[in-house]
C-alpha cells in the first residue's frame, strides 16, 4: 500500500490563507497610508477646531466622558479632547523637529564616520560611547537643563541625544558599501567619489534613513513629553502633552481618572501609529527583516 | 593563574572606568560652561532683587566663576579627585551624602523592579518565541510591543488610579506614611509604599526583554544544533529546557545588566509620580531649581551604576560560556 | 527497507515587495535502501541531497510541501510517523561538529540521544560509556564541550550519536567536508561497521571518490531528481548510463579531469523538459518537452 503525502487540497482556509499572503503588499501599504492619515489628522487638527471647547465653562466642570465629551472635561469645564489634540499637535511637531535635527546628525556623522574613517571614525564612535554610558534620561536634562529649559532647550536637548543609533546603521551602510565589489569596480574605472557616493552609497542608505527617521519620532515625541512632565520642558503655558498629564497628577486623588487615561492613550495611540508605519515601511523595502 | 587574569581584567576596567569618566567630566563641564544659566541667579533665585552687585560678586567670586575656563575646570577636576563634588544647593548637604542617601532609597525599587522585570521578561520572552506565529505568541508581543510604546510616566500613572485611588490598596504617594518618622517606618509600610513604584518600574523593562529573548530564542530554534536535536526525536519544550534556554541566557543576561541604564532612566519618572524620595526625584529637584553640584554628582553617579552594570555582564559571561575566557576576546 | 519514489517538495517564499512564490526544490527524487547496504547520494550542492534527509527525518521547514511515497519497513513513512521513529529506528549523523549544542558537555549530548531512543537513563549512559570505548574516545571526553574536541574526535562523537540509537537507518549527510584524508577513512570504515551490523545506510556526499570506497550503490541527483542509480562496481566497468553521472566519472582526477560545462538550473527556472537538457550532449525536442521517466535495466556483468 501507498499513500500521497500532504497532497496539496483547496481547503476553504487553504484559499483564505492564498487570498492573504498574495494580499500582503496591499496590507502593507494600506497601513502606511492609514498611518500616515491619522498623523497627519493630529498635527493639523488644532487648524480645524480652532480655539472652540478650549474657554472655560464652569457649569460644564470635571464631566467624565460622554458623547458630548468623548474625553471629558476637566476642573474648567474645557473639553479634553480638543486640549488632548492641541497638546498632541503641539507634542508630534516638537517630537519631528527635534527627531528630524537628529536624523540629519545621525546621518552626517554617520557619513562621516563611515566615509573619512581614521580619527574623524575614532571620535564620532567615542562620542556614541559617552552618550551610552549615561542613561538617556538622565542626559536629557542634563542637556535641556544646561541650555536653559523651555521649548528650546526640549528640543535641542532631544535632537542631541536620539541620533547614535542612526548614525551607528549609517556608518556600517557605508563601511559595507564602501567595501563591496562594484565600488572597487568603479573606483578603478575612474569615478570621482562623489559620482560613487550618488550612485552607490545613496540608493542603499535613502531607505535606511527613512525608515530610521520613522522609527526615531516615537522615541523623541516620548521623550519630548517625558521632559514636560517632569517640568523641565515646554512651559504651562503652552499645553503640550506632557503638561497636560503634569496637571491631571494634581486631580487624581479626587477620582477624575480621565484627565490622566484618556490624554495617554491618545499619546499611545499617536506613538503606536509611528511604530508601524516604520516597520510597515521597512517590510517593503525589506520583507526578511520585518517582524511580519 | 586565574587570579592573575582577574587582577588583569579589574586593571583593564578601572582603566576604562577613568577614561569613561574623564569624558564624562570634559562634556559636562563644557555643556555647563556655554550655559545661560547664571549659577549666582540660579541659586539665590527670587531674593536677587534684595542682593547686591557687590554680594553677587563675592559669590561668584567665593566660587570661583572669576576665573578663566581652563582653570577652573583643573580647579574642578582636582575637587572631583579628591571625592569632593560639592555641596547641593537644594539639600543644603554634602552632594555625596545626598546621592548615598537617595540612592539607598531607590536601590531597594530598582531590585526589586530589575528582578520582576528580567523574570517575568524571559518567561514571556521564551513562551512567545517558542511559539512563535501562535496567537499566544501575538498576544504577548501585541502586549510587549505596547508596553514599549507606552510613556513611562503614563503608566505609573495608571497604576496609580487604578491601585492608589480606585481600590485604595496601594498608598498614594512617598516612602512612608504621613507624619511618621523615618526610623519608625516598619518593615511593611516600607513595602507597602515601595511595592507600587517598583512594578511600575518593572513593567517598562519587561516589553523590551521579552522581544528580545523571544528574537533570541528563535534564532536558536534555527540553529543547526537545533535541527539536530529535532531529527533526535526531542520535543519542542524539551529543546527550549536542554538547549534554549542555555544558550539565551548569555544574551539575556547582557541585556539585563545593559537595562540598569534604562531602569535608573525610568526611575526618574516614576518616583515623580510617586513622590518617592529617591534618586530620581532628586534628579528632577536638581534639575528643576539649578542645583548644578548635584545634577553633575548624580551624572557622574548614573555613569558608574551603568558602568558597574556592564562589568558585572562581562564577569559573568566566563561562567555561563566556557567559550569565553575573561580578558580575552 | 526504505524506498522513496516520485518524492517531491515545494517551498512557499516571499520575495522583495512581498510577492508569494513557490520553488520546486525536489523535483522526483527516487531511492531505495536495504537493510545491510551502504547507498550514497552524491550530487553537486542545490541538488536536493540534504533535503532528501530532512524530508525523511520530518524536519522540514514549515514552509515545506511534500508530495509522493515514501515507505519503510513495508509501511507509509508519513511526516506523523517519521516524528515517532526519528531518533528511533532513523538516526542522522550530522555534518559538523556544530550541529552539537555548543554549551553542552558531549557526554552529556550523546547521553541525551540514547534517551531519546527509548533508554533509561543510567542504561544511556553506559551505552555512552560502551560506544566511547568502542571508538577509543577516552572518558574525559565526555566533559568536553564541542569547541574542544580535535576533528577526528568530532567525527567519532557525532558516528556515536547514530550508534548509541540502533536505529536501523542511519542517514549520515555529508560526513567528510574538508577532512584529512585518514579521517575521512576511519569515518567510512565506520558507516560500513554500521552496514556490517544489519543497518541501512544512506551516504549523502558530494564527494564521488569517498562514495565509491564503501557504497553498494550509488544514487545521483541532479536539480532534485534522480538521474541514476548504478552500483559502485559500474563505475569503473563504464556500465554508466546517464550523460551526467559519466560526466561526473569524466571529471575525477584520476580519470580525465574534464569539468561537467554549463550549471544546474536554479528552482527558480526549472526547465519545462529534462532538467538536464541544456547540458546534455544527447538533447533531442522529446527530453525538451518531457521529462523522461526512471527506467529499470536489466543488471549488466
Amino acid at each position: 500500500m501507498t499513500i500521497t503525502v500532504n497532497s496539496p487540497q483547496k481547503s476553504p482556509q487553504k484559499l483564505w490563507r492564498i487570498w492573504r499572503q498574495n494580499n500582503r503588499r496591499q496590507q502593507t501599504l494600506g497601513a502606511i497610508v492609514l498611518g500616515t492619515l491619522f498623523l497627519l489628522g493630529i498635527i493639523v487638527s488644532p487648524w480645524f477646531l480652532g480655539e472652540s471647547g478650549l474657554s472655560t465653562v464652569l457649569t460644564q466642570r470635571n464631566q467624565p466622558p460622554s458623547l458630548a465629551h468623548l474625553f471629558g472635561t476637566d476642573w474648567l469645564g474645557r473639553d479634553m479632547l480638543r486640549r488632548s489634540l492641541h497638546g498632541l499637535s503641539l507634542s508630534l511637531r516638537v517630537g519631528l523637529l527635534a527627531a528630524s535635527v537628529s536624523a540629519l546628525i545621525g546621518t552626517g556623522l554617520g557619513l562621516a564616520a563611515g566615509t573619512f574613517g581614521g580619527w574623524v571614525d575614532a571620535v564620532i564612535i567615542w562620542i556614541v560611547d559617552v552618550f551610552f554610558s549615561l542613561p538617556h534620561l538622565v542626559l536629557l536634562i542634563l542637556i535641556a537643563f544646561a541650555v536653559g529649559g523651555g521649548t528650546k532647550g526640549v528640543i535641542i536637548a532631544v535632537a542631541l541625544t536620539h541620533w547614535t543609533s542612526l548614525a551607528r546603521v549609517i556608518r556600517a551602510e557605508v563601511l559595507q558599501t564602501n567595501s563591496s565589489d562594484y565600488v572597487h569596480l568603479s573606483r578603478h574605472l575612474g569615478k570621482s567619489s562623489l559620482w560613487i557616493a550618488r550612485h552607490h552609497m545613496v540608493p542603499h542608505i535613502v531607505p535606511q534613513l527613512l525608515v530610521g527617521l520613522i522609527l526615531l519620532f516615537p522615541h523623541a515625541i516620548l521623550h519630548e513629553a517625558a521632559l514636560s512632565f517632569i517640568g523641565i520642558g515646554l512651559s504651562p503655558h503652552l499645553p503640550a502633552i506632557g503638561i497636560i498629564l503634569a496637571e491631571s497628577m494634581r486631580h487624581l486623588s479626587t477620582g477624575y481618572w480621565w484627565l490622566g487615561v484618556m490624554p495617554g492613550i491618545l499619546l499611545l495611540l499617536a506613538v503606536k501609529a509611528f511604530d508601524w508605519l516604520g516597520e510597515n515601511l521597512r517590510s517593503l523595502f525589506d520583507p526578511k527583516t520585518s517582524q511580519g | 593563574m586565574q587570579i592573575r587574569l582577574l587582577l588583569v581584567f579589574a586593571a583593564q576596567k578601572l582603566l576604562r572606568l577613568g577614561r569613561l569618566l574623564m569624558a564624562v567630566a570634559v562634556f559636562t563641564f563644557v555643556l555647563l560652561s556655554f550655559s545661560p544659566i547664571d549659577p549666582v541667579k540660579a541659586y539665590i533665585g527670587a531674593d536677587m532683587m534684595q542682593i547686591s552687585a557687590d554680594q553677587q560678586a563675592l559669590i561668584a567670586e567665593r566660587w570661583g566663576l572669576d576665573q578663566p575656563m581652563w582653570s577652573r575646570f583643573l580647579d574642578w577636576l582636582g575637587q572631583l579627585l579628591q571625592g569632593n563634588l560639592g555641596t547641593s544647593l537644594v539639600f543644603n548637604q554634602p552632594v555625596s551624602e545626598v546621592i548615598a542617601s537617595r540612592f539607598q532609597a531607590s536601590l531597594q525599587m530598582l531590585a526589586i523592579a530589575w528582578l520582576l522585570s528580567g523574570l517575568l521578561g524571559l518567561a514571556l520572552g521564551l513562551i512567545a518565541g517558542a511559539l512563535e506565529g501562535h496567537w499566544i505568541d501575538r498576544l504577548i508581543r501585541l502586549y510587549a510591543y505596547t508596553l514599549a510604546s507606552s510613556p513611562t510616566f503614563w503608566v505609573a500613572l495608571l497604576l496609580l488610579i487604578v491601585f492608589a485611588v480606585s481600590f485604595k490598596i496601594a498608598p498614594i504617594c512617598c516612602a512612608a506614611p504621613p507624619g511618621v518618622l523615618s526610623q519608625n517606618v516598619t518593615f511593611w509600610q516600607h513595602l507597602h509604599h515601595l511595592l507600587l513604584p517598583a512594578v511600575a518600574l518593572s513593567i517598562i523593562g519587561i516589553a523590551n526583554i521579552a522581544l528580545h529573548t523571544r528574537q533570541k530564542l528563535i534564532d536558536v530554534l534555527h540553529s543547526d544544533y537545533v535541527l539536530f536535536a529535532r531529527a533526535q526525536g526531542e520535543s519542542l519544550w524539551n529543546i527550549v529546557r536542554y538547549h534554549g534556554f542555555r544558550n539565551i541566557l548569555l544574551p539575556a543576561i547582557t541585556l539585563q545588566f545593559a537595562s540598569l541604564s534604562e531602569l535608573f532612566g525610568g526611575s526618574v519618572l516614576v518616583e515623580q509620580v510617586f513622590a518617592y524620595p529617591g534618586l530620581g526625584e532628586a534628579t528632577v529637584q536638581a534639575a528643576l531649581r539649578s542645583d548644578i553640584p548635584l545634577l553633575v554628582g548624580i551624572v557622574f553617579f548614573s555613569a558608574l551604576f551603568v558602568y558597574t552594570g556592564n562589568t558585572l555582564a562581562d564577569l559573568s559571561y566566563p561562567i555561563i560560556d566556557p567559550r569565553i575566557r575573561l580578558g580575552g576576546q | 527497507m526504505l524506498s522513496i519514489s516520485n518524492l517531491g517538495v515545494i517551498f512557499t517564499q516571499y520575495d522583495q515587495g512581498l510577492r508569494r512564490k513557490q520553488l520546486t526544490v525536489i523535483t522526483a527524487l527516487d531511492l531505495d535502501v536495504q537493510a545491510g547496504e551502504v547507498v550514497a547520494v552524491v550530487g553537486a550542492s542545490g541538488s536536493g541531497k540534504s533535503l532528501l534527509a530532512h524530508a525523511l527525518l520530518g524536519i522540514l521547514p514549515e514552509n515545506a510541501a511534500m508530495s509522493g511515497t515514501l515507505q519503510f519497513q513495508g509501511e507509509p513513512l508519513t511526516p506523523e510517523r517519521s516524528r515517532s521513529l526519528r531518533g528511533k529506528a532513523i538516526a542522522l549523523i550530522p555534518q559538523s561538529v556544530g550541529y552539537l549544542d555548543p554549551l553542552m558537555r558531549v557526554g552529556k549530548q550523546v547521553q541525551r540521544v540514547a534517551q531519546l531512543a527509548g533508554q533509561s537513563k543510567a542504561n544511556a549512559s553506559t551505552s555512552v560509556d560502551r560506544t566511547f570505548a568502542r571508538y577509543d574516545l577516552p572518558m574525559a571526553t565526555r566533559d568536553r564541550y564541542p569547541f574542544e574536541l580535535s576533528g577526528g574526535m568530532a567525527r567519532r562523537i557525532l558516528v556515536s550519536t547514530a550508534v548509541v540509537t540502533q536505529a536501523q537507518l542511519v542517514i549520515a549527510d555529508e560526513p567528510t567536508p574538508g577532512l584529512h584524508p585518514d579521517v575521512v577513512r576511519e569515518t567510512l570504515s565506520h558507516l560500513r561497521e554500521l552496514a556490517r551490523e544489519g543497518r541501512g545506510v544512506i551516504l549523502i556526499t558530494h564527494d564521488i571518490e569517498a562514495a565509491l570506497q564503501i557504497a553498494d550503490r550509488v544514487a545521483v541527483f541532479y536539480a532534485g531528481t534522480t538521474v541514476e542509480i548504478a552500483a559502485s562496481k559500474d563505475f569503473s566497468l563504464g556500465n554508466l548510463r546517464h550523460p551526467y553521472t559519466q560526466a561526473l566519472w569524466r571529471s575525477l582526477p584520476q580519470n580525465e579531469f574534464v569539468p561537467v560545462p554549463g550549471n544546474q538550473p536554479s528552482p527558480e527556472h526549472l526547465p519545462e523538459g529534462c532538467l538536464f537538457s541544456d547540458r546534455c550532449p544527447w538533447v533531442s525536442d522529446i527530453c525538451r518537452a518531457e521529462r523522461p521517466p526512471l527506467r529499470q535495466l536489466p543488471r549488466i556483468g
